[in-house]
């Protein structure tokens, strides 16, 4: 019993970590910005698809996964051009750009699906490396462990920099970094270029750790990555960017870890998006509940 | 983290442990006969793939795996989603079971890839290229521990069905969701074959099954006839829209399942798919049986011709007597 709650915690534990930086680009997007961007269910794929499709024509796998954050990148510039240029109100350049990414993913793929399964991906490198059979959980944790830590620094450091600086204040104040200097425009592009950078290398990995990349499998990303930044923020109360970056990467990994238990209760799947709603509408709703309790001032509610 | 956080956090933890456990402890049965374990999944719920499930069940039965006395099934469904699916692999491989039965490209991918370095045997049904999905090496090949059913069908009997009802047919119109492998694969295949037939093959694709009648549509005036793969999106949810557009314009439409004939087209050549679950079912039984799953090759699923009379009338189509004569199955 030990053997099998300890296999369920591993493979949550590596699910949380790789879904950790779709909660991450989530964040940094809803949370820092304040842009609701949805492109995030379209750039999932959109990375699996690049990674996918470089490692079946015999490109070295790390390369792969580099280049697919890379296509992120350029996606999520594409969503902060549409609504910093174009105008565009920033909910509907994501699903725009969620609907675009579709056709573009399945033109990239050729089809709705590539399989990975017989090809060298960057887990068979890792298991390689560490001298274990490839698909074992230790390799799948290892190189999910490895990209998360090299994230979570670069993200760290970055988030303190003078310029990391005026795009989480852009998200709070707009008018006021404006009236400082700052580009608030070129704040939002750099935002969702690097959100939809790790969304997609999370796509890249999930690809090349179930064996194939395939056109449906952004599907409710966009939630899965609230729920994650909504139950991290409600158990870790984030202050800092170190802490607020470990809060994400708990949320999520927490929120897989329900899923997984979920499942082996046997509750039916069908039923798990509407258990993730009751979650979040849970986790959003008491601490405004507790407000009125205390007869609090309550905030109105955002509208976007 | 605070200290709140982190009673909640080791508070999940444990219940996690715990909830975790219980299952496996409800199904330890006491000595006696082997209890063979075999799980089953698919990416979500279709009528097709319904079947299917309950045509392994049944076959198995019929081999004497009869659930509840020698055999524990343990089903489970993503409804899509495939992260879950991913979850769903895992705790598949997790249990160590006799068989892991797969319905669809995408379930059986994640399987084989969970359960890599084990030699769980995996059934795969209902995939339509399992060598273009990397499931077996070649169609006369299995994997180590991977063979299965496919719902791949040859286009040649479906071209010749059409010209039989309607030998005056030039342009064939197909709708279907280019997201979708099975139906892709199938309407690359009709233009590859159109030729040979003297048909001109035109094209609309739905993204979802919102898109169907719009797609439905834009095919009137375009085409003497369509004829509809085994699509999920068209063929399956969004086939009534298809069947509105057809009566409303005597557009003739042929399909490719049972399923979708039935609902209210002219007829066609059918894949069967509670046929193709039995062919999985009677695998499996050899494989528990000892055999080994390396000498058991892919299959190919047969068809069946299926013919509507009542419905090719609503679609202005009187189907030749001859025709209805010789076909497989006729719906009343």
């Amino acid at each position: 019993m030990l053997d099998v709650a300890g296999g369920v915690l591993a493979f949550s534990f590596y699910e949380g970590l790789v879904f950790g930086l779709v909660a991450i680009g989530v964040y940094l997007t809803f949370r820092v910005l304040s842009f609701p961007d949805l492109s995030v269910d379209g750039t999932f794929p959109l990375g699996a698809a690049v990674a996918a499709v470089l490692i079946v024509s015999g490109v070295n796998p790390f390369l792969a996964t580099l280049c697919a954050f890379c296509s992120g990148l350029g996606a999520g510039l594409l969503t902060g051009l549409l609504n910093t240029r174009l105008r565009l109100p920033a909910l509907l350049a994501g699903i725009i750009m969620m609907v675009a990414l579709y056709s573009v993913n399945l033109r990239i793929m050729g089809g709705a699906n590539v399989s990975l399964l017989r090809e060298v991906t960057a887990f068979d490198k890792v298991a390689g490396l560490l001298g274990l059979s490839s698909g074992s959980i230790e390799v799948s944790i290892s190189l999910a462990l490895v990209i998360a830590i090299i994230v979570f620094l670069i993200l760290n450091w970055f988030l303190r920099t003078e310029v990391g600086l005026a795009l989480r204040a852009t998200g709070d104040n707009e008018q006021m970094v404006r009236a400082l200097g700052s580009d608030t425009n070129k704040n939002i592009l750099l935002g969702c270029a690097i959100s939809n950078g790790l969304v997609a290398l999370a796509g890249a990995v999930v690809a090349q750790g179930q064996g194939f990349a395939d056109v449906g499998m952004g599907i409710g990303m966009i939630v899965m990555g609230l729920a994650s930044v909504i139950i991290g923020e409600a158990l870790v109360r984030p202050r800092g960017v170190a802490r607020l970056l470990l809060a994400v990467v708990v949320g999520a990994f927490v929120y897989r870890l329900f899923i997984t238990i979920a499942l082996r209760l046997g509750m039916a799947p069908g039923d798990l998006k509407l258990i993730t709603a009751v979650l979040v509408i849970i986790v959003l709703a008491v601490p405004h509940i507790r407000k009125k309790i205390r007869r609090e001032w309550v905030p109105p509610a955002a509208r976007w | 983290m605070s200290k709140k956080g982190l009673l909640a956090l080791s508070g999940i933890l444990c219940l996690a442990l715990v909830l975790t456990g219980l299952p496996f402890m409800a199904g330890c049965t006491p000595g006696g006969e082997k209890v063979y374990k075999v799980c089953i999944t698919q990416i979500a719920t279709h009528p097709d793939l319904d079947s299917n499930r309950q045509g392994i069940i049944d076959a198995m039965a019929e081999e004497g795996f009869v659930e509840g006395e020698n055999v524990e099934f343990v089903i489970q469904n993503p409804e899509g989603d495939m992260s879950v699916a991913a979850s769903i692999a895992d705790y598949f491989v997790s249990l160590k079971p006799d068989l892991i039965q797969a319905i669809t490209t995408p379930s059986a991918q994640t399987v084989v890839a969970a359960a890599e370095g084990t030699d769980i045997p995996i059934i795969f049904s209902s995939v339509t290229d399992p060598v273009t999905a990397g499931l077996v090496p070649s169609w006369q090949q299995a994997a180590p521990n991977v063979t299965g059913v496919s719902d791949w069908f040859e286009m040649a009997p479906q071209m010749e069905f059409v010209k039989e009802v309607l030998p005056d047919v030039q342009v064939l119109g197909t709708a279907y969701n280019a997201g979708e492998v099975n139906a892709a694969v199938q309407a690359e295949e009709l233009n590859n074959i159109a030729p040979q037939y003297g048909l001109t093959i035109v094209e609309a694709t739905a993204a979802s099954t919102a898109d169907v009648y719009a797609a439905g549509m834009s095919l009137v005036g375009r085409c003497d006839a369509v004829w509809i793969p085994t699509c999920n999106t068209v063929g399956g949810v969004g086939i009534e829209s298809m069947i509105k557009v057809g009566e409303e314009n005597s557009l003739p439409i042929f399909g490719s399942a049972v399923g979708m004939i039935e609902t209210g087209l002219v007829g066609g050549c059918s894949v069967d798919y509670y046929w193709i679950g039995k062919q999985a079912g009677y695998i499996a039984a050899r494989i528990l049986r000892g055999e080994s799953i390396a000498n058991i090759p892919p299959i190919k699923s047969a068809v069946s011709t299926v013919v509507y009379p009542a419905a090719a009338q609503r679609m202005g189509v009187t189907i030749p007597q001859a025709v209805i004569d010789a076909a497989d199955i006729v719906i009343e």
